[in-house]
């Protein structure tokens, strides 16, 4: 059964399976909630009705999205138990307090006031309403910062002493909380979040703009994307490249994967293409410039870089999959940044909203978000293996006392599930963004000759939506 | 003064796993019953009654389950890896019951598939957590810091007894919430299933206390043993007591009656198990004492949970009173 497979195996492709499906709906979620609680904000600030129709499209494609979020992260908290369980014994005293704040300061907020957020404007009027997606928006970034805070405190472990029985027992939890790659890690993940829910709106602006490029709600939600895509994709390559620096300061072994370098060389270059192999240790078919991988690096041309031969083959990354996982991440942020200056550019020229080839180009980079988030995420995870807690604690020693079998069942049917599941489940997320979005009823029964076709004037803006309008 | 933090802590874990049981049982209870309610519209009414709460509800298996590997990761890695199918069949079926709030929104061709997801998660997730109980009150063997059990182990006659009894037990919560939020016929056949569902959970509860005693010594010594008998003699006292407000309140045509005393039920009973339990998290291996965290652990997350959950408290109490009274079945949520 399971070709063969151990337990350790089985058990981290179900990790990294499991927390794949997860990580994609978060990403999409903490994005969202900013953007609706913007969108809330503006409507309230404006008295324009149609951010209130706009927050009323993407409120639905977020409660969809949350829900898969929910139920897939419930999986990763019992998870660390079923399968880690000689990892939750020795670190549960550090890791299980940081999350006991995540749920005690983050979920209970997102879920305490997620339902007035989705059903309750009426009843509670359309300032608490607003409270309450404030609430849920500073609830998804809490509770970024919780679990970052954690899987960052096992990459760079800080602030800890072992006990004779094998545990890490907190001796300083600022220094625990605030471990040496967490502030980047944060700055970066949470951008990216951003980022993602800012390409995936704007992907839906543009596919309704080349349908109608009058509809109202389409112009509004694409120029908000690309102003987002503009702004922050620069901040984001800043927060990368420090972020890097970090990596280097404390995880070497980690950057030799990533730039596939085997060999530790003075004026070392970047290899931009290649295939790493583990066996040869040799980059083959690597396409190279010459001493910008130091430059990037250490900021000097002649600068060392340290290749994987320092360390034994034993406690090196492999480094296939974090070498081609960055440059796709890497890849990506360009083609963002592209998107987001060409934006500027036709912003600037007044033909935002009528060049078709921008929308199709931000139709296609929809996903690219989600790609970029996950592969990132692959690049840091596979990174720092063979460890589970960075140069403490072995994956192969974190295992539970399970049997293969049960481990391999258990992945075959959070296969099944999940495809089928959360594979619908992206389905109406789709069918949901291809609606058009609507302008009101009641514009159109007051103003029966601003048809759909005419460009919405100034008037519109000022118009306030009755309370009860939906 | 020195704060025994293991065992404030035993208490706050007890705490968020029976609010976990008691707010989640509720809306399990709903999936529970959905086979009994064909009908769309009260399908409809049923889901939209719990639809703005559910999410924190189940908030709390997140705090049972984290807060369980704060403070006490020893128990936690031992019971995880013990109850493994059980807990993983718990999960995939909270992911069925979870997305069924949206999903059945999303399409009319398919919501019977997800009604199906709602109805037969939602029985998974009550019975694999009734055999998780069973099995854990049955004992975990323990070598050293880890699980030597086999991965079959929690399957036993008593498990699945109290994998059922749990199914009865969320079914008479669903149905004594259904009559609290609706009205109408609806309400009358919520009614008479929580009358079938109160008499069979009482059953169950007598069996499952019947046999307890008489699966290690110490529940034995605990129920019938002097000094501790005379405090366990109040458990059933007081379940005769809420059986009978019960019983009182759904042939009354009471509203919060039945609910209140479903609860109660729910309440004695884990008082009971506690009773059983105590000062042991895994019966038969380990003490709070001995699977506790460090101190350091103890205190940092107790700061938190004495300043957070009396405010979490007061928040989910402010969502569910703007959702307060009946559901009016035109008031559509989508």
């Amino acid at each position: 059964m399971f070709m063969g497979m151990s337990a350790e195996i089985l058990a981290r492709l179900q990790f990294a399976f499991t927390i794949s499906f997860h990580f994609i709906f978060p990403a999409f979620s903490i994005g969202t909630a900013a953007f609706l609680a913007y969108l809330n904000f503006l409507y309230l600030w404006k008295k324009d009705g149609a951010y209130l129709r706009l927050f009323d499209y993407w409120k639905t494609i977020f409660a969809v999205t949350f829900g898969m979020g929910v139920v897939s992260g419930i999986v990763i908290s019992y998870q660390f138990g079923t399968n880690w369980a000689t990892f939750s014994d020795k670190a549960g005293a550090v890791i299980g307090p940081l999350m006991g704040y995540e749920v005690l300061t983050a979920f209970f907020l997102e879920a305490g006031f997620l339902g007035i957020m989705l059903f309750g404007r009426k009843r509670v009027g359309d300032r608490l309403h607003f409270f309450a997606t404030l609430m849920v928006a500073l609830g998804t970034l809490v509770s970024a910062t919780w679990i970052i805070s954690a899987n960052s405190w096992m990459q760079t472990p800080a602030g800890y002493t072992i006990a004779e029985n094998g545990q890490y027992v907190p001796a300083d939890w600022w220094a625990i909380i605030f471990n040496p790659s967490f502030p980047y890690r944060l700055v970066h993940t949470v951008l990216a979040a951003f980022l993602t829910t800012a390409f995936a709106v704007g992907a839906v602006g543009a596919y309704h703009l080349l349908a109608d490029r009058t509809n109202r709600q389409a112009r509004i939600m694409f120029s908000m994307a690309m102003w987002m895509a503009a702004l922050v994709t620069p901040l984001q390559i800043v927060a990368g490249d420090a972020h890097g620096l970090n990596t280097l300061e404390h995880q070497p072994a980690k950057i030799a994967a990533m730039e596939g370098h085997y060999e530790t060389q003075s004026g070392a270059p970047l290899i931009l293409f290649g295939i790493p192999n583990d066996e040869t240790e040799t980059t083959d078919f690597a396409i190279e410039i010459p001493k910008l991988g130091s430059l990037i690096l250490t900021h000097d041309p002649e600068g060392e870089i340290k290749g994987l031969k320092e360390w034994a083959k034993t406690d090196r990354p492999p480094a296939l999959i974090p070498f081609i996982t960055f440059r796709v991440m890497v890849g990506l942020g360009f083609l963002m940044l592209c998107l987001g200056l060409w934006s500027l550019w036709l912003r600037w020229r007044g033909r935002l909203y009528d060049n078709v080839w921008l929308h199709r180009a931000a139709i296609l980079m929809g996903p690219s978000g989600f790609v970029a988030v996950l592969a990132g995420w692959y690049t840091t995870e596979v990174g720092r293996q063979p460890y589970t807690i960075y140069g403490l604690l072995r994956t192969s020693d974190s295992l539970s006392n399970v049997d293969a079998p049960a481990v391999g069942t258990s992945l075959i049917a959070f296969i099944i599930v999940y495809f089928v599941v959360f594979g619908a489940g992206v389905f109406y997320l789709l069918r949901l963004m291809r609606r058009t979005p609507q302008t009101d009823d009641h514009e159109l029964e007051k103003a029966p000759n601003r048809a759909a076709g005419i460009t919405p004037g100034p008037a519109q803006s000022s118009r306030m939506e009755p309370k009860n309008g939906h | 003064m020195a704060i025994d933090l293991a065992f404030v802590w035993a208490g706050i874990i007890a705490f968020s796993v029976l609010a976990y049981v008691v707010l989640d049982g509720f809306d399990l209870g709903i999936g529970i019953l959905f086979p009994l309610f064909p009908e769309k519209h009260d399908r409809d009414v049923m889901t939209n009654s719990i639809a703005p709460v559910w999410d924190g509800n189940e908030t709390w298996l997140v705090l049972g389950g984290g807060g369980l590997m704060a403070v006490f990761p020893l128990a936690y890695a031992t019971i995880m890896p013990a109850l493994y199918m059980p807990i993983i069949a718990m999960l995939l079926g909270l992911i069925f019951r979870g997305v069924a709030f949206e999903f059945r929104w999303r399409t009319e061709r398919w919501r019977p598939v997800w009604d199906v997801g709602f109805a037969a998660g939602s029985t998974l997730a009550a019975f694999t957590q009734g055999i998780a109980l069973g099995a854990l009150v049955q004992g975990i063997s323990v070598t050293g810091r880890q699980y030597s059990g086999g991965w079959w182990d929690w399957l036993t006659p008593f498990s699945v007894l109290t994998g059922v009894a749990v199914v009865f037990g969320y079914a008479l919560l669903g149905a004594c919430w259904l009559n609290l939020k609706t009205s109408g016929p609806l309400q009358a056949k919520a009614r008479r299933h929580a009358m079938i569902a109160g008499v069979a959970t009482l059953i169950m509860i007598g069996i499952v206390s019947l046999w307890t005693p008489f699966i290690r010594e110490i529940y034995f010594a605990r129920w019938f043993g002097w000094p501790t008998a005379f405090f366990s003699a109040f458990v059933p006292l007081l379940l005769a007591v809420c059986a009978f407000a019960l019983w009182h309140g759904l042939t009354t045509g009471k509203n919060l009656q039945p609910f209140l005393a479903a609860l109660g039920l729910f309440v004695l009973s884990f008082a009971g198990i506690g009773i059983s339990f105590y000062p042991y998290i895994v019966p038969g291996a380990l003490t709070i004492y001995e699977a506790a965290a460090p101190d350091s652990s103890l205190s940092f997350l107790l700061v938190g949970a004495v300043v957070l959950v009396p405010i979490i408290l007061a928040y989910t109490g402010y969502a569910y009173w703007v959702f307060r009274g009946k559901i009016d079945p035109e008031e559509g949520y989508h």
